[in-house]
C-alpha cells in the first residue's frame, strides 16, 4: 500500500477541499475557497447527524444564557428538606444539604459551557499557531516545534492535571489554564499534518513569489483552506474540556465554590448520594455532560462526512457479495 | 536501526523533560508545601529530615543547577525520598505496593475493549449499512460520551448499592490476606468486574469506530477484489485480508493506550476505591503528599514511554514502510 493509498493520507488531501487533483485546487484563488466554506455549512445543515447536534448544542447555550430566568435566585442556598426524590416542587428533587438539584444543573451549564468553550478555542489557537509555524517556516522551527508537541503528546493528561492543579491555587482560572496546557498537543499535531499538505500547494509559493508576508500567507491564505479540520479539531477540544473540567472538579480539584456539572458531581459522591440510594442527585450532571459531548461529537462526525465523501452512507444495503468498495474506487478513478 | 535510535533519542527528550517538570513544578508554584507538610508530620520528624526535605524543595541555599544535579541523580538510584502521608515508608515502597492492582485493572478492561471493539468494527465494516453498523456505532459513541466515572457511579449504584451483586470498594474483601488461593483470586475477579466494565463500555466505541473506518478504506483496495474474484471464502477474505490490514491503527492506538494503563483509569479507581496508581495519586494530593505525588507522576510518565518505545518497536517489524521514511 503505497502513501497515495493511505486512506488516512487521502482524507486529509480531501478535506476542505474540493474534491480533484492537488492541479486543481492551486488553481483555485480565494472566491472560491469561500463558497467550499459555503457549501462546508449548507452541507453541515443538510446532514442529520450534524442538525441534531447543533439543535441539542443551541438547546443547552439558551439553557446557559437563561439560568437567572429559569431558575431564579442563589442554586445553593437550602431550598427544602434534604434528600427529597423528585417532586412536584423540586422536579429532580432536592441534594443532601436542601438544594434544589435542577436549579443547581441550571446553573452549572454555565460554568460548564464555558470552561468547554473557552478551553477549546485557546487550545485549538495554540494548536493552530503552532501547527501553521511548523508547517510554513519548516526545518529548525519544524523540527522544535514537533518535538515539544509529542513530549506534550506522551504526558499522561489526567495525572498531569492533577499534579498541576495541586500545586497551583485553586480557581475557574487555574483550571481553564491546566487544560489548555495539557489539551492543546493534539490538535497542534492534526493541524500541522493538514497545514504540511496546503504548504506543499503552488498557491502558497505564489503567495510567497508576489511577497506577501510570512504572517498573511499563514493566516490568509493557508487557514481558510483548513477551516473544516481547525472546526473539528476545536470541536474535540471543547468535549476534551467539558469532560476534562468535570473529572478534575469531581476529584475535588477545581473551583469547589463555583456551581458546575463537576462540582455537582463532586458534592454527589461527597454527600453519599450514591450510598444513601439518591440516584436524582448524580443522575442529571452525567446526562447533561453526555448531551453536550455527544451533540458536539455528532456536529464533528457531520463535518467528517460532508468534507470526507468515503464515510457517508452508501444509497443501499450492501452484501459481502456485492462490496461498496469496488462501487467508491470506480467513482474515484472516474472522477480522475 | 537509524529510526530506532532517533526514537530512542525522543524518548530520552521526553524523560528528561517530565523529570525537569517534576524538578521545576514544586519550585515555582506558589506556597510553602514543606512548612505544610512538616506541620502534618508534628513531632513525627527528625531535623535532619526537615533539612532533606527543604532541600528536595528547593529550599536549600545551594544554586539551582546544583540541587537539580543532585536530585537526577537521586532518580537514577531510584530514591524518591519518603512519604509523607505514610511515613516514614520510601515514595517507592508505596509505589511498587499498589502498581500490580493498576497493572491488572488497565490490562484487563483495554484487552476486552480491544478485542470485542476489534471484532465490531470488522463486523460492521464488512456489512455497510447492516444493523450492526447502523445502530450500534450511534449508540457508543452516545455511551462513550458519558464522562466514564460518572458511568462507573452509575454502574456502582446499580449494581452494587441497589441490586447488591457486586462488592462497592476495593480489590478484595476486606480483612482477608493477600495470597496465591483460589479462593483470593476469585474475589479479585469478583472485584474487578464493576470496574473493568465500566472501563470497558466506554472505550470500546473508540475502537470499533477506528476499526470500521480503516476497513472501510481497505475494502476498496484492489487485493480485496482479487481475493473475491478467486472465490476465497468471505470469512477468509473479511479476516485474513481486509481485517489484518486494517489492524495498523489499531495497534498504534493499543501502544498509547497501553501507556495510559497506569495512569488513565484514575477516575475509575477514585470511583471503586480501587488501591491503584490512580487512587494513591488523589490520596496522595489530598494529604498534601508532594514526594509521593512527584514519585507516582514519575512513574506514570515512565511506563507511557517505555510502552511506546515498545510499540515502535512492534511496528517497524509490522510496517516496513516507517523503516524507510
Amino acid at each position: 500500500m503505497s502513501l497515495a493509498q493511505d486512506p488516512r493520507a487521502m482524507a486529509e488531501l480531501e478535506l476542505g477541499t474540493p474534491p480533484g487533483p492537488d492541479g486543481q485546487v492551486a488553481a483555485a484563488p480565494p472566491p472560491r475557497l469561500r463558497r467550499g466554506g459555503g457549501g462546508l455549512l449548507r452541507g453541515l445543515l443538510g446532514n442529520a447527524k450534524a442538525t441534531s447536534g447543533l439543535v441539542i448544542l443551541i438547546l443547552f447555550v439558551l439553557m446557559a444564557v437563561f439560568a437567572p430566568i429559569l431558575a431564579p435566585g442563589d442554586p445553593t442556598l437550602i431550598q427544602g428538606i434534604g434528600s427529597q426524590p423528585p417532586s412536584a416542587e423540586h422536579w429532580l428533587g432536592t441534594t443532601a444539604k436542601g438544594q434544589d438539584v435542577l436549579a443547581l444543573n441550571v446553573w452549572g451549564s454555565r460554568s460548564s459551557l464555558f470552561v468547554g468553550f473557552t478551553v477549546g478555542i485557546l487550545a485549538t489557537f495554540v494548536g493552530l499557531l503552532v501547527g501553521l509555524a511548523s508547517a510554513y517556516l519548516g526545518r529548525t522551527i519544524d523540527n522544535v516545534l514537533s518535538l515539544v508537541t509529542n513530549v506534550f503528546l506522551l504526558l499522561p493528561g489526567l495525572p498531569l492535571l492533577v499534579i498541576l492543579a495541586a500545586f497551583l491555587p485553586q480557581g475557574l482560572g487555574t483550571v481553564v489554564l491546566v487544560l489548555v496546557i495539557t489539551g492543546w498537543a493534539g490538535s497542534a499535531r492534526v493541524l500541522r499534518s493538514q497545514a504540511m499538505s496546503i504548504r506543499g500547494k503552488d498557491f502558497v509559493a505564489a503567495s510567497q513569489v508576489t511577497g506577501e508576508s510570512g504572517l498573511r500567507i499563514m493566516f490568509r491564505e493557508m487557514l481558510p483552506n483548513m477551516a473544516s479540520i481547525v472546526m473539528s479539531t476545536f470541536l474535540a477540544c471543547v468535549i476534551f474540556g467539558i469532560g476534562a473540567q468535570a473529572g478534575l472538579e469531581f476529584l475535588g480539584l477545581g473551583d469547589i465554590s463555583t456551581v458546575s456539572w463537576g462540582t455537582n458531581l463532586y458534592w454527589a459522591s461527597n454527600d453519599g448520594a450514591l450510598l444513601t440510594g439518591a440516584w436524582w442527585v448524580f443522575v442529571p450532571p452525567g446526562v447533561c455532560i453526555a448531551l453536550v459531548a455527544f451533540a458536539l461529537a455528532l456536529v464533528n462526525y457531520g463535518v467528517d462526512e460532508t468534507t470526507n465523501p468515503r464515510l457517508r452512507r452508501p444509497r443501499r444495503r450492501t452484501t459481502p457479495d456485492a462490496p461498496t468498495p469496488v462501487a467508491a474506487r470506480t467513482r474515484k478513478e472516474l472522477a480522475r | 536501526m537509524g529510526y530506532m535510535l532517533r526514537r530512542f533519542g525522543f524518548y530520552l527528550v521526553a524523560f528528561w523533560v517530565s523529570i525537569t517538570l517534576n524538578f521545576f513544578l514544586p519550585r515555582f508554584m506558589p506556597g510553602d508545601p514543606v512548612s505544610r507538610m512538616v506541620a502534618r508530620l508534628q513531632g513525627q520528624i527528625r531535623p535532619d529530615q526537615i533539612e532533606a526535605l527543604r532541600e528536595s524543595f528547593g529550599l536549600s541555599d545551594a544554586p539551582l543547577w546544583e540541587q537539580y544535579l543532585r536530585y537526577l541523580g537521586q532518580i537514577f538510584t531510584g530514591n524518591l525520598g519518603f512519604s509523607i502521608s505514610r511515613f516514614p515508608t520510601p515514595v517507592i515502597d508505596v509505589i511498587s505496593s499498589v502498581i500490580g492492582w493498576t497493572f491488572l485493572l488497565g490490562f484487563v478492561s483495554l484487552i476486552i475493549a480491544v478485542v470485542i471493539g476489534n471484532l465490531l468494527g470488522i463486523l460492521a465494516a464488512w456489512r455497510r449499512g447492516g444493523v450492526l453498523d447502523s445502530f450500534v456505532p450511534p449508540l457508543l459513541i452516545f455511551i462513550g460520551s458519558f464522562p466514564y466515572f460518572w458511568l462507573a457511579m452509575g454502574l456502582l449504584y446499580l449494581f452494587g448499592v441497589t441490586l447488591g451483586w457486586f462488592p462497592l470498594r476495593h480489590a478484595y474483601a476486606v480483612g482477608t490476606i493477600p495470597e496465591f488461593s483460589l479462593a483470593f483470586l476469585g474475589d479479585v475477579a469478583y472485584h474487578l468486574i464493576l470496574p473493568a466494565t465500566s472501563i470497558v463500555l466506554v472505550s470500546v466505541g473508540g475502537w470499533m469506530l477506528g476499526m470500521r473506518n480503516t476497513m472501510i478504506a481497505t475494502n476498496a483496495e484492489d487485493y480485496i477484489v482479487m481475493a473475491e474474484a478467486k472465490g476465497l471464502r468471505a470469512n477468509r477474505v473479511m479476516m485474513q485480508y481486509a481485517a489484518r490490514n486494517a489492524l495498523l491503527p489499531s495497534v498504534t492506538a493499543f501502544g498509547m493506550s497501553l501507556g495510559f494503563v497506569v495512569g488513565g483509569a484514575l477516575l475509575t479507581e477514585v470511583v471503586f476505591a480501587y488501591p491503584g496508581i490512580g487512587y494513591t495519586l488523589l490520596a496522595a494530593v489530598q494529604n498534601l503528599d508532594y514526594p509521593l505525588m512527584q514519585g507516582l507522576f514519575l512513574t506514570i510518565t515512565t511506563a507511557v514511554l517505555i510502552a511506546n518505545f515498545l510499540v515502535d518497536i512492534v511496528y517497524v517489524r509490522l510496517d516496513p514502510r516507517v523503516r524507510v521514511s
